[in-house]
């Protein structure tokens, strides 16, 4: 550094150090717990040093909690909101920005305003939606003065019902266009110039320049994706079937507080669900903070 | 803005932009003008088309001294955890950028949280700070009965504003850290070579300097607690004790799909969406206007 402070280095040392420990212990405790029995884990305090009992514990819970099918479900899904976001962010803001046409501030503006209601506030309505997702359609068909009858299309216990809505929001087109935005235009020209299409220009250029971008906004939608919590719980019903990860720990704590979860089995549980989104976050880091802060320049 | 714009080939153009376009129309216009439909109208209890209320339904929303508390409850968590996130997401922030040995492995864990689905991070949070198992119920020894979120709504309070700023602080950190790292580096030398200390550094030139950014994470930070709370209750307390952290959101929740009362909770997400409006616009605002020191 430029000067030396040796008791302000100190004090910034024991600070951060104090402050990763704060971070990270309650992983450390979820963990711990998690490989406790039962008299153990309700020990106060209880024992920071991880017991035996954490393969019986996650094998106890894999089972009460379903989550060989909640994690497939899970995945699955969180799999389809990447992609379907990544792609047709790609193509939405492609459009935007390399196309001349009248309409497409407004299509720009139209998308960008649903960054402003988050599903948590308009829940309800997209709930009723869901359930009959041709209905606005419908509405719309008959408002028009047209006679034409669409079939009832329930999103209701399937992957469509838990993807769709998540994947019709801007972030990522927004995060493209800023990314579109940044290739010299000079680029399409002599792409033009070569004889090249729109679609070949798409495909053969911006796609391999894009690969860092679509990575990064990849991981973020899976984060987010795995992360959702009360959209599932609303457009899921059925759980025995399309009951996703984060929705089963629900399962583990008894109606109202003043009853106690079995806390090894119920941190064996959130220790399931936390670790493939951890390992996301930890294996590509980089990219996604790079991705967090571009969205949000 | 939009200056690109090499290809004319209108169908194309449109064809790209259908399918999102469509998604939005389904699941953001269509559900946000029920809601205002549902806010304005009442069921007819058997069946038929809605009749119009006018503002009847507001009225009973803002006579209800249930929805006043969640309001104050809601305010009080945004706040609480605004300025804790800001506060400590800044500092630490500040801190690693000073790039002592180690720093690279900090900034590294801080952002681990953020992979954290609220429910899981609720979950981890009820059993440390239980009553009766864990840590914190140590103190109950010592001092029996001071410290119960099943019963006390300050300590649940406590709880689930703890939980929600350990969720978001790894975010903000990112922030706050790219915002510091891209003040040049001549002008904190300059200011060293004039005589200012590492503490009038950060208090005088770095926080002025990453004021944007943090105005733009006081917005997030308020519109996320606003929004995205609803697990973190969910799991915790449920809205109790005695509706202690009976948030917005979960209110909402809870009269639309567990009272089934549609247009009350449609009433209700009109307000909220108003105030995440207002906050986003405000957001807008500033982002248009951002200062530009670099």
């Amino acid at each position: 550094m430029i000067e030396r402070t040796p008791i302000l280095n100190a004090v910034t040392q024991v600070v951060l150090l104090v402050m990763l420990f704060v971070i990270l212990v309650p992983f450390w405790m979820v963990f711990a717990a998690a490989s406790h029995d039962f008299v153990t884990v309700n020990r106060v305090p209880m024992p920071l040093w991880p017991g035996g009992h954490l393969y019986e514990n996650l094998s106890e819970v894999w089972i009460k909690g379903n989550f060989g099918t909640a994690l497939t479900n899970s995945l699955i899904s969180s799999v389809l909101v990447t992609v379907g976001k990544v792609f047709l962010a790609s193509i939405t803001a492609f459009s935007i920005v390399f196309f001349r046409y009248r309409a497409r501030m407004l299509v720009f503006w139209a998308i960008f305003i649903t960054l402003m209601l988050p599903l948590e506030v308009r829940i309800v309505p997209t709930y009723a939606v869901a359930a009959n997702v041709l209905s606005p359609l419908q509405q719309m068909l008959n408002l028009l003065g047209f006679q034409l009858v669409l079939p009832e299309w329930n999103l209701l216990n399937t992957y469509a019902g838990l993807v769709l809505p998540l994947v019709a929001t801007a972030t990522g087109t927004f995060l493209y266009r800023q990314f579109y935005l940044t290739i010299p235009k000079d680029l399409a020209e002599a792409a033009k110039m070569d004889g090249a299409g729109p679609l070949r220009f798409y495909w053969q250029i911006l796609m391999p320049l894009s690969r860092s971008n679509m990575a990064a906004l990849a991981a973020i939608m899976f984060v987010y994706a795995w992360n959702q919590y009360l959209w599932p719980l609303l457009v899921i019903t059925d759980q025995a079937n399309y009951a996703t990860a984060t929705m089963q720990l629900q399962k583990m704590v008894p109606e109202g507080f003043g009853e106690p979860p079995v806390w090894n089995t119920a941190m064996a549980a959130t220790l399931i669900v936390l670790v493939p989104p951890a390992i996301v976050s930890i294996l590509l880091q980089r990219l996604i903070v790079r991705g967090l802060i571009t969205t949000e320049k | 803005m939009l200056r690109h714009a090499a290809f004319t080939n209108i169908w194309l153009a449109a064809a790209l932009v259908v399918p999102q376009l469509l998604l939005v129309f389904i699941f953001f216009y269509w559900p946000t003008g029920e809601a205002l439909y549902w806010a304005f109208t009442l069921e007819q209890p058997f069946g038929g088309s809605n009749q119009w209320v006018g503002w009847l339904n507001f009225a009973t929303v803002f006579k209800d001294p249930k929805y006043w508390n969640s309001v104050q409850v809601s305010i009080i968590f945004a706040a609480a955890t605004t300025a804790i996130i800001i506060s400590v997401s800044l500092s630490l922030a500040l801190l690693v950028d000073r790039r002592l040995p180690g720093h690279q492995i900090y900034s590294f864990a801080y952002f681990i949280p953020y992979a954290m689905a609220a429910p899981a991070a609720g979950l981890a949070f009820r059993f440390i700070f239980s009553p009766n198992a864990g840590f914190v119920a140590a103190i109950n020894n010592w001092f029996p009965n001071i410290w119960n979120p099943a019963t006390d709504g300050f300590d649940a309070m406590v709880l689930v504003v703890l939980c929600q700023a350990w969720k978001s602080i790894g975010y903000n950190f990112v922030f706050f850290l790219a915002a510091l790292q891209s003040i040049p580096r001549p002008l904190t030398e300059a200011s060293a070579m004039d005589g200012a200390g590492a503490m009038r550094r950060m208090w005088d030139i770095q926080v002025p300097l990453v004021m944007p950014t943090l105005f733009f994470l006081l917005i997030i930070n308020l519109t996320d607690s606003f929004v995205d709370s609803f697990g973190i209750i969910d799991i915790t307390t449920h809205g109790g004790p005695a509706r202690a952290t009976d948030l917005m959101v979960y209110k909402i929740y809870f009269d639309g799909f567990k009272a089934q009362d549609y247009s009350l909770a449609a009433a209700e997400s009109i307000v909220l969406m108003l105030l995440v409006i207002v906050l986003t616009f405000i957001q807008f605002r500033f982002v248009e206007r951002r200062v530009h020191y670099a």
